[in-house]
């Protein structure tokens, strides 16, 4: 386990330097730290300044500082706006088992929802729906791409 | 209701005799056995009577251009070109003149004979040894005339079982999706098709995203993925009559459904609040029983084919392994050593093998290994490919492969593909649409 773990991080480092080397000679709005897209070329917005969206490292669900920021965002503007419910919609890149994905997916819109929820907002106004890999916001097939589809969506319900 | 339309399939002749002409599976495509099909001879009247009732000029030579093809597409057997032949279909059906067949390297030979009797197709068919000069197989039919490429198939496994002594995998159908659209928007809807490619048929409208459909052994029945009113849930779809019914009633996201071998349980993952466990539901009481329980995601279920045992998908050690459990969930084994993420396991129909798909350093495989994990053979290596399902003789894989897209993100595309255990004889499975989750019936006629 312990081999894999160093393998996995090593691929992890490589995919982020090719990315960056990427990024110098190709100009894109887009940006990736340690895997994690921290770009907003596909966030939208629930609110003036309250993104829809947080982005996740590849095979993880655990939030990033950037993310959980954004979560604390989206639970103070669902305190204020009472009445909407929303789903939290998950999902995967393309480099995965379709199965696996799906069960992926919706551990992170879940790993979203247990936040939303130590900020206040009540498990019944929030559901969950995994898509897995199938629907990509980018259709590349480059670790930049796959960044921004490694993601858990806040989607107004009602 | 399907099988009715076969009743009638007796041996004419009963045979002993052992073959002397032997087609070696284990080696792939290497050698493949040169055969001559000769179309099936056919009288005039026959002709013009399918004719009217098929619009095909002559059923004969169509119905041998099926077997032709199918042999092709195995791998192991190399059929002739038919402009070859010297000896006309219907002499040679009587008594081929073997001195012809082998001058053009035949060793084996089919030969057969179509009529028209009662609206229904008769056929019979021989198979020749052409070395040893005699008869090793006669078989005759009797179905209605829009069956015919299902003889073709059914011609097919039996020359197949003669000659290579395991059972064949041509009167099959695959169940799939079909994909259109943009990759960020996909259209997919359920699909069966035969083992071929022809007779292809839309199961689903494409007004929900469906995914990873799998036959029941009865072949009546399919269960599949539908994200029907955005609520994912595994359903169960009765071919036949296109009666669709949701399985179970799970407060959240059930997948990866799979029967068990006598298709009386469905077996799949249910998710809830971030973690997936494996769980049954037997179709006839509905009593649902949960396998796995663990914090880690646990998918990708398939049972041993005597039903004793579960193969799944788990990241339970820190990444995706696949692991062994006894089929009441204990016992939980892991069996996937090697560097790598593993997925996707499906048990062979033999009990032999297990199926799996790879990453490792940026690539996708498809490979085998034994039950215990030992003897791993990676089969195929691409940039996308998965989901491996078996031929029910344990023969084949069919998995999807999709493509990288360019830098604007174009060209993304999904096909089916078809393996041999060698990891020889890899072939693209035509498809009229782009097409994934691949999967194959048993044999419609024993």
């Amino acid at each position: 386990m312990n081999l894999s773990k160093i393998l996995k991080n090593g691929f992890i480092i490589l995919v982020a330097s090719f990315v960056l080397t990427a990024c110098a000679t190709k100009k894109t709005t887009g940006q990736l730290q340690s895997d994690v897209y921290t770009g907003n070329d596909t966030v939208e917005y629930l609110a003036s300044g309250v993104p829809d969206r947080v982005f996740f490292a590849t095979n993880e669900t655990v939030l990033t500082t950037a993310s959980r920021e954004t979560l604390r965002k989206q639970a103070g503007w669902l305190r204020k706006n009472s009445k909407i419910n929303i789903v939290l919609e998950g999902h995967a890149d393309e480099r995965g088992t379709r199965e696996y994905n799906l069960a992926l997916g919706e551990r992170r819109a879940n790993s979203a929802k247990d936040y939303l929820m130590t900020y206040g907002i009540s498990s019944d106004r929030i559901s969950v729906l995994s898509y897995g890999k199938e629907r990509p916001v980018d259709s590349g097939s480059n670790p930049l791409a796959w960044s921004k589809n490694r993601r858990s969506v806040s989607v107004k319900a009602n | 209701m399907f099988l009715r339309y076969f009743l009638l399939l007796f041996v004419l002749l009963p045979i002993k005799a052992f073959a002397l002409i032997e087609v070696d599976i284990t080696r792939g495509n290497l050698s493949p056995l040169p055969i001559a099909v000769s179309p099936l001879s056919i009288d005039e009247e026959s002709k013009n009577s399918f004719k009217k009732v098929l619009n095909k000029e002559n059923i004969g030579s169509e119905i041998s251009i099926v077997v032709e093809n199918n042999l092709r597409q195995s791998g192991l057997f190399n059929p002739l070109n038919k402009d070859a032949f010297l000896q006309k279909a219907d002499i040679a059906n009587l008594k081929p003149r073997f001195e012809d067949w082998s001058l053009i390297k035949a060793q084996a030979l089919i030969t057969g004979k179509v009529t028209f009797v009662d609206e229904k197709l008769r056929v019979e068919f021989r198979l020749w040894d052409v070395l040893a000069g005699k008869e090793i197989m006669a078989l005759a039919f009797t179905t209605v005339p829009s069956n015919w490429r299902r003889v073709g198939h059914i011609i097919t496994d039996k020359v197949y079982e003669r000659l290579t002594g395991e059972k064949g995998y041509f009167d099959t159908r695959i169940i799939y999706v079909s994909e259109e659209g943009p990759k960020t928007n996909r259209i997919k809807k359920l699909a069966i098709m035969d083992q071929d490619g022809f007779n292809n048929k839309f199961l689903t409208l494409g007004n929900e995203l469906v995914l990873t459909p799998r036959f029941s052994p009865t072949n009546q029945m399919v269960t599949y993925l539908s994200y029907f009113r955005n609520l994912p849930r595994v359903y169960l779809l009765d071919i036949e009559t296109g009666m669709q019914e949701v399985v179970g009633d799970f407060p959240g996201m059930t997948f990866a459904p799979r029967f068990s071998p006598e298709g009386k349980k469905i077996i799949m993952s249910f998710a809830k609040d971030g973690n997936s466990d494996i769980y049954t539901m037997d179709l006839e009481n509905r009593i649902v029983e949960r396998i796995t329980n663990h914090p880690s995601i646990d998918t990708s279920p398939s049972y041993s084919p005597d039903g004793k045992y579960i193969t799944f998908n788990s990241d339970r050690s820190g990444y995706q392994q696949i692991y062994v459990m006894e089929s009441n969930g204990k016992n939980v084994k892991r069996i996937s050593f090697s560097n790598g993420l593993y997925g996707t396991p499906v048990w062979s129909p033999r009990g032999d093998l297990i199926a799996f798909t790879k990453l490792h350093k940026g690539k996708f495989y498809i490979g085998v290994m034994r039950t215990d994990g030992t003897g791993e053979r990676l089969l195929t290596e691409n940039f996308y490919q998965e989901a491996p399902s078996w031929s029910p003789n344990g023969r084949v894989l069919i998995f999807y492969r999709e493509t990288k897209t360019n830098s604007k993100g174009e060209g993304f595309s999904a096909k089916l593909w078809s393996i041999d255990l060698t990891g020889y004889n890899e072939k693209l499975v035509e498809t009229i649409t782009d097409a994934s989750d691949p999967s194959w019936s048993s044999l419609l006629s024993n």
